[in-house]
């Protein structure tokens, strides 16, 4: 299903909605005082030219670096998180925020630039067009731009694997961050959201929500600072974690749907 | 009565003790420290009445009274830690939803001054 939704989508490159939809771009973002004012620049100029009505929402996720003096004086909604609650918990602040406020769609835009701004109006396309719930931005389908590195591509052949195995949809790209989710998702991942590595469990929360998911390609770049949130040591635990998490959420979905 | 029962006896009443003033200071919850008493009542029952531990044991089929006690300790030991993990993934998830709203709070906060 994904896999020609989503070439369906690369054709149809119809007007990006101008002005129709408010448009959440949720930032996460730890020790990034580096990157985040070009990642923020980026999508309100993207704004401005294509006429999109998109608010960028920086959740500062109780950085130890200037962060949060950096996102006070730039053109962006600040949020600041009083402790670290890692990426699930910053993105989740984001999505409980954008429903609060009545956007149609919530964008996750990495805080260290590896998603170019200049990806969005596809991806908003793709979910406008298509009418999905959630489009996930991959590096996969077509390989271009940054690749990341080879064990890290094994695991994320290994999630396309547990995906496909527990409920059945392909996505090529399951640790991808830079996704887009509507309203509907929004009331869903507002009540409950993974903390830790929640990209790849979250695919099995709207998989059995019955929310249609696609997949457009797009390009990354390598991220412009900071550190990656998964280490290289921490990789094993990074895996059996969220095995543990996406087999438990399987099992915790299935039963109540019963 | 053997040097060891008073040792031990002696040992159990200071804990006990101890307990006590946690839960009259409230650094101990109510629903936290039942368990603590509840252990060191029964360490003292024992204490002094040694017989009854190799009745016990012999009723159950231990060879080794003092087997007896290490299984049971180190079971009701393991109940209690996992007990302690759900409470911590319970402070978890409402340290986070408290976090949540205190962040969108402080936002609106700023927002409306700024107007």
């Amino acid at each position: 299903m994904t896999d020609s939704s989503s070439i369906n989508l690369k054709q149809s490159t119809t007007v990006v909605t101008e002005g129709v939809y408010r448009i959440a771009a949720i930032v996460p973002a730890f020790n990034e005082e580096e990157a985040i004012t070009s990642v923020v620049n980026d999508i309100n100029q993207l704004a401005a030219e294509k006429k999109l009505l998109i608010d960028v929402i920086v959740v500062n996720d109780c950085s130890k670096d200037s962060t949060s003096e950096v996102i006070s004086n730039i053109n962006c909604i600040a949020i600041n998180l009083p402790i670290n609650l890692g990426i699930g918990g910053a993105v989740q602040t984001g999505f409980k925020y954008a429903l609060e406020n009545g956007y149609d769609f919530a964008i996750q835009i990495d805080g260290d630039g590896q998603h170019p701004a200049s990806e969005i109006p596809k991806i908003i396309n793709a979910a406008v067009n298509g009418n999905l719930d959630v489009v996930i931005g991959s590096r996969f389908i077509t390989k271009e731009g940054f690749q990341s590195s080879a064990f890290r591509r094994i695991g994320i052949s290994y999630f396309k694997w547990l995906n496909h195995l527990l409920v059945g949809t392909v996505i090529f790209d399951s640790t991808s961050g830079f996704r887009l989710i509507n309203r509907k998702v929004l009331t869903i991942v507002s009540e409950y959201y993974p903390d830790e590595y929640p990209e790849p469990e979250a695919i099995i929360v709207y998989s059995l929500n019955n929310f249609k998911i696609g997949e457009v390609s797009v390009s990354m770049k390598d991220r412009q600072g900071g550190v990656s949130s998964i280490g290289t040591f921490a990789s094993v635990y990074y895996m059996l974690k969220v095995t543990l998490a996406i087999i438990f959420t399987f099992i915790r979905m299935k039963f109540k749907r019963i | 009565m053997v040097k060891i029962q008073i040792i031990a006896i002696l040992v159990s009443l200071l804990f006990l003790l101890y307990i006590v003033r946690l839960i009259i200071r409230g650094k101990l919850r109510e629903e936290y420290s039942i368990v603590w008493i509840v252990c060191t009542i029964i360490l003292i029952l024992f204490s002094l009445w040694r017989d009854g531990l190799e009745l016990i044991a012999d009723f159950v089929g231990v060879y080794e009274a003092p087997n007896l006690v290490f299984t049971g300790a180190i079971f009701a030991i393991l109940i209690y830690l996992l007990h302690l993990s759900i409470v911590v993934s319970k402070l978890h998830s409402q340290n986070k939803q408290l976090a949540q709203e205190i962040a969108l709070l402080k936002n609106k906060i700023s927002e409306k001054s700024k107007v």
